[in-house]
């Protein structure tokens, strides 16, 4: 998939993004012309291909590429470095010349603030691209909600408007104050599917291994028929459950007027960080081949196209 | 029904005189000068007709400050009238003391045995203060040492609402959710008690209560789908004696036979259970990090409970039982006599736990045992303390999002208009979601017969849809945007008559006034700003809450004022500075003021914050000259 494709699905999900926030993010817009004239003053010189990696004074002083992670968030990543996003910083690093060092950090409230903006990292492995939080690359997936179920049940589920919903015992996961949660929550209770439904905190018992895993294994075990999750948690942990699991991404990918199921993941960077950010770009754009075997290894569903 | 001034108030100080003979038991603390507990300030308090009275086992003050609500029954009340109306003027500072964190301090200090005992946000350290010494020097230091990813797994700000001295010892919380008695002569750990578990987001935020030979202690974290509980563990051990939760079966709750809620809607086998779809009230939220009250003479502690989560509430249909409630508890076997609730099926996240004043008050001529709550639904409530049954409820502040209490049912009349739903626009949400009042206390004087509501005036649009990330997770939530209600002040001081349910005065605070206050003797009110100032305030009726002194800290101030007599028999009062919490987060927490909706929408309201305060954490003690 070649960058400019990427591009534009990005631009068409920033133009969904923008159409989103505009109501509350007015001075985004002035933020983000900040960095701009931050990027056209910036010391360092454009680059162009093949150059010397340019990073950030920081970066180049230490010859350390410092990543905040979360030490217990597979598939995403772990303190072992067993996660995909773990597998992409080591990449990165060594195209980078640097040495690899982890800040752990729970991905909770605050994960960026108390991070990367706070300045104890300088690079962030996931985020949704045109995120508000930092400065994002191109994207390096496209992702989507899926539908989980156990292959002997031949369901053959796709969408959130199959009747047969109303019925089933249903696994999605919950994310914290009202009207906030995951997109298959809302996209449940606007359709009025409530009874049915079971919630799994996103969050788990961070205590255990893989605190994420447990909707999952509910699927498995059958105490939910179907779970319907982000596509790279369900991808990642059914790869490796004990029956066959069907992974299956949900239709529509947008529940109008706002609720997309879609998502293009980036990197992300302290915002200003031009330079440092246009480098990744082009290193995502060179790993490509690379970066696509990691994610099928990892079982992540991909949205090839618009749909 | 009003009674004649002169009966009040000859009623009022003979039973002052009586209780001050007889000193206060229940407190255990030795009645030093009850000549000093008359309540015959330099003048006489204009009193109100309404004419309430603490209840006798609260009444008794020996000067000191063991609790953060000063007594069982909250009232936050000094008899205390050195610094009065006349000389508060001339209040001076005398000592401070930096606590060392630069986050949100919301503690009271507590003062026993002429020492200072003052808890920090996290990591919650305990400092002791010599008062017998100039200048107040640390005594000691204790550190617990809470688990450094309390912060990362925390929802909010790191706050603590304040350490209990009882049998001498000072017990505190801790942010990954743990007890701890330390003796509070060496500062040496007694006992330290895990109760939370910080793993599944249950942290502990709240102020514990030294009753009888326990210690009560209630869970934060509703928004990581935690199941709310309130504890009780020997004070002596730190054994758990008993758990009761706010959600599911009876038996979980403690609901037996004892069992008596006033209003049929709360009668029934299993309502924690069947009024929730399916096994959702395992992650129902109802936490309980507020406030408790208890009269000995019922033997019942009174305990709110917060809103339900994490669903929309959509999705989850029914009152969502016990959440957003009220309790009345045994505190020895934590059983539940009676149950109230002020917002069945929560839609406007309005946590319950607010703090409750028992009090006894002429109501239609015969003088109830009631309890007042300035709830964050928008309503002051007046229960019967010994039944559950609502007595009165006024709206203290501009409401919209229900249109009352019926007092025949008890039951909260929502206004269909207001119902947020997903992806639809819903404007002008009043109160907005911290409420009329958060957790910050009010205070009760006997002598005005008054309330002093410290509170917020601020209302909500629910619009839109944002999109966020949590834990490799792409979401979206409702875009909350909260802002100034009618008037376009963000804070209130108030003065309320709770017999006659209506406003005596206010003052209109460009902030919100997420302080505590404290009221004394000397019919002086003390409060602070969100912008730093420290304010000392006519409380009596006819003065139109007049600002007699105010003091600049160095800090936004958040915290609970207490006041109390030094060794040298000098009154003193005391504040924590520092500004954070929920509403001051966008400092103490850096957070980014171009972002509206960040701290859960309330960023909107207080954009300015940053150019009018900066962090702190600073005790300040002030005395007359």
């Amino acid at each position: 998939m070649s960058s400019r494709f990427l591009k534009t699905f990005a631009l068409s999900l920033s133009v969904l993004c923008s159409f989103m926030l505009a109501c509350s993010r007015q001075s985004h817009d002035a933020s983000d012309g900040a960095a701009q004239s931050a990027q056209t003053q910036s010391k360092y010189p454009r680059i162009e291909r093949p150059v010397e990696p340019q990073m950030p004074t920081a970066l180049s002083e230490q010859h350390t590429l410092r990543v905040c992670a979360d030490p217990n968030n597979l598939p995403y990543s772990n303190e072992r470095g067993e996660g995909f996003e773990n597998k992409l910083a080591e990449m990165i690093a060594r195209d980078l010349d640097a040495r690899l060092e982890y800040i752990w950090w729970a991905e909770r409230r605050g994960f960026v603030r108390n991070t990367l903006k706070a300045g104890a990292c300088d690079l962030l492995m996931g985020l949704p691209n045109g995120s508000e939080l930092a400065l994002t690359t191109d994207p390096y997936y496209r992702s989507t909600y899926v539908f989980v179920y156990r292959k002997d049940r031949d369901l053959a589920l796709d969408s959130f408007d199959d009747p047969r919903l109303r019925e089933m015992k249903i696994g999605v996961q919950m994310i914290g104050n009202d009207f906030t949660n995951t997109p298959p929550a809302h996209a449940l209770s606007n359709r009025n599917i409530v009874g049915n439904v079971q919630g799994y905190m996103i969050y788990g018992d961070y205590r255990a291994e893989n605190p994420q895993a447990p909707i999952i294994e509910a699927v498995v075990g059958g105490q939910v028929e179907t779970a319907i999750v982000w596509g790279p948690l369900a991808g990642y942990f059914a790869k490796r459950a004990r029956v066959p699991l069907a992974v299956v991404p949900v239709s529509p990918q947008v529940d109008r007027p706002f609720l997309p199921f879609v998502y293009d993941i980036s990197l992300g960077v302290r915002r200003g960080e031009q330079q440092f950010h246009d480098r990744l770009d082009e290193i995502l754009e060179r790993r490509r081949p690379d970066i696509e075997r990691l994610l099928d290894d990892y079982g992540v569903p991909r949205v090839k196209d618009g749909g | 029904m009003r009674l004649p001034r002169l009966f009040v108030s000859m009623c009022a100080e003979s039973y002052f005189l009586l209780v001050a003979l007889l000193c206060s038991a229940v407190l255990m603390v030795a009645c030093s000068s009850p000549a000093r507990e008359q309540p015959a300030g330099p003048q006489r308090a204009t009193r109100p007709a309404g004419g309430g009275q603490v209840p006798a086992f609260a009444q008794g003050d020996d000067g000191q400050w063991l609790m953060p609500a000063k007594d069982y029954a909250s009232t936050r009340f000094s008899t205390l009238d050195q610094i009065n109306t006349e000389n508060v003027k001339d209040l001076r500072l005398s000592w401070t003391f930096s606590t060392g964190v630069l986050r949100g301090q919301e503690a009271a200090p507590i003062v026993a045995n002429n020492t200072m005992y003052v808890v920090t946000p996290f990591p919650n350290i305990l400092y002791a203060l010599d008062l017998t010494k100039p200048g107040s020097p640390m005594k000691w230091k204790f550190e617990p040492n809470p688990k450094a990813a309390a912060q990362g797994l925390a929802c909010c700000d790191y706050v603590n609402r304040g350490a209990a001295f009882s049998g001498g010892r000072v017990f505190i919380n801790t942010l990954d959710g743990q007890t701890i008695a330390v003796d509070g002569a060496s500062g040496k750990e007694v006992w330290r008690a895990q109760l939370g578990d910080i793993n599944k987001g249950e942290t502990i935020t709240m102020a514990p209560l030294v009753v009888k030979d326990k210690v009560l202690v209630g869970n934060s974290g509703g928004e990581f789908g935690v199941r709310g509980w309130l504890a009780a563990l020997d004070a002596a051990t730190g054994k758990l004696a008993w758990r009761a939760y706010s959600t599911g079966p009876d038996a979980d709750v403690l609901i037996g036979q004892n069992f008596r809620p006033f209003y049929p809607q709360d009668q029934g086998k299993d309502l924690g259970v069947t009024t929730w779809p399916q096994d959702q009230w395992k992650i129902g939220g109802g936490t309980m990090w507020g406030w408790i009250s208890y009269d000995p003479d019922l033997n019942l502690i009174f305990h709110g409970t917060a809103n339900p989560g994490p669903w929309n509430p959509e999705q989850r249909p029914g009152d969502n039982k016990w959440t957003s409630g009220i309790f009345a508890r045994d505190p020895d076997t934590g059983e539940a006599h009676w149950f109230y609730q002020w917002s069945p099926h929560d839609l406007h996240d309005y946590d319950g736990i607010n703090e409750q004043i028992l009090l006894d008050l002429p109501i239609n001529g015969q003088t109830r045992k009631v309890l007042v709550r300035p709830e964050r639904n928008g309503y002051v409530y007046v229960l019967d303390r010994t039944t559950g049954e609502v007595l009165s409820a006024t709206a203290y502040g501009y409401v919209t999002s229900s249109t009352g209490v019926d007092i025949k049912t008890g039951k909260l009349n929502y206004n269909p208009e207001k119902e947020p739903k997903m992806g639809q626009n819903v404007r002008g949400i009043c109160p907005a979601a911290p409420g009329m009042k958060d957790w910050q206390p009010s205070a009760y004087s006997p002598r005005t017969g008054l309330l002093y509501i410290p509170h917020q005036n601020l209302c909500m649009d629910e619009e839109g849809v944002e999109a966020n990330y949590i834990a490799g997770t792409p979401y979206v939530g409702e875009n909350v945007k909260m802002y100034a209600g009618p008037g376009g002040n963000r804070g209130v001081f108030q003065a309320w008559d709770p017999v006659a349910g209506k406003e005596i005065w206010s003052i209109k605070e460009d902030l919100p006034v997420w302080s505590g206050t404290v009221v004394t003797a000397g019919d002086v009110a003390f409060y602070g700003t969100m912008d730093g100032w420290f304010k000392a305030v006519d409380a009596r009726p006819d003065h139109n809450g007049q600002v007699l002194w105010q003091f600049k800290c160095g800090s936004g101030i958040i915290g609970q004022p207490i006041t109390y007599r030094g060794p040298d028999g000098k009154q003193y009062v005391a504040i924590l500075g520092g500004v954070g919490g929920w509403p001051g987060a966008i400092v103490a927490a850096g957070l980014d003021p171009r972002d509206p909706t960040g701290a859960l929408g309330f960023m909107n309201a207080v954009t300015d914050l940053p150019d009018k305060t900066t962090k702190g954490g600073e005790l300040y003690v002030f005395a007359l000259p």
